[in-house]
């Protein structure tokens, strides 16, 4: 799979950035998944994390694991707290109107192809 | 204060965190301090991030089964040891809590995205050794190393 920087995917996800990390790093594959024992077991580093959880444990999850950046599909909404946490952490979120079907979808076909 | 780290003379780096059961709000805090603690002594990435995910699962098995429960970690010249003990019912039956997918978590933690029956296997996976000492309605001590100086098994 050819590999992206994070702000190539985050732009051709519409996705907006809510709290900016690096997004020059390489996003090298993708995880989707609302269980957060099963990301901390299963997740490698540099996949971008596709999720509809917005509780602040996915900041040191994201963080912990070395994930690219997070998406957070459905229109869910990601609290202030959440939100503080990730930017003291250097951790990028992001918001996505798009269903975590459609998001993983598109983030397969870019990383396949190697063109956002 | 009581948690947070400290350089003694031989330049050992110590740490030491309180866990609170239930408190979901601060889990993650000690694997991201050791995280941070290994990669500024220019340990390899790997190697902070298996420590840091050991210390993450163990610190989520106090939140979610005990009272209280303590953290301490030493980084010596070639590995990493965390001791987790908490205040908690102890392990039932180890062999089970070493399968994946075999939860004793309540409701609650599982709703919270937790409790997934993945945290001691995960433990085992990024680690390089796991010692686990329990008695039942005392409380449980883990010994966690990992190796400073190899690549690891990610």
């Amino acid at each position: 799979m050819a590999e992206l920087t994070a702000r190539e995917v985050l732009e051709a996800l519409k996705a907006e950035i809510v709290a900016e990390g690096d997004l020059t790093r390489k996003v090298k594959g993708c995880y989707v998944s609302d269980l957060l024992s099963d990301v901390l077991s299963k997740s490698h580093e540099g996949d971008l994390w596709i999720t509809q959880h917005t509780h602040s444990n996915i900041v040191a999850v994201t963080s912990v694991k070395g994930l690219s950046a997070v998406v957070v599909v459905g229109g869910n909404v990601i609290s202030e707290d959440t939100l503080q946490k990730a930017r003291a952490e250097g951790v990028t979120l992001t918001t996505c109107p798009l269903s975590a079907f459609e998001a993983a979808g598109e983030v397969y076909n870019m990383l396949k192809s190697g063109a956002a | 204060m009581l948690d947070g780290a400290q350089v003694d003379p031989d330049d050992v780096l110590e740490g030491y965190y309180s866990i609170r059961g239930g408190e979901f709000e601060d889990a993650g805090t000690c694997a991201t301090a050791i995280k941070s603690a290994l990669m500024a002594r220019g340990i390899s990435e790997q190697c902070a991030r298996r420590a840091a995910v050991s210390a993450f699962e163990a610190e989520m098995n106090v939140i979610i089964h005990a009272l209280a429960g303590t953290l301490n970690y030493t980084i010596g010249s070639d590995e990493i040891l965390i001791t987790v003990t908490d205040m908690g019912p102890g392990i039932e039956d180890i062999e089970k809590a070493m399968t994946e997918g075999f939860s004793t978590a309540p409701a609650w933690a599982k709703e919270k995205g937790w409790g997934s029956g993945l945290g001691l296997p995960n433990i085992k996976k990024n680690s390089d050794s796991l010692e686990i000492d329990t008695r039942k309605g005392e409380g449980t001590t883990l010994n966690i190393r990992v190796k400073l100086t190899t690549g690891g098994k990610d």
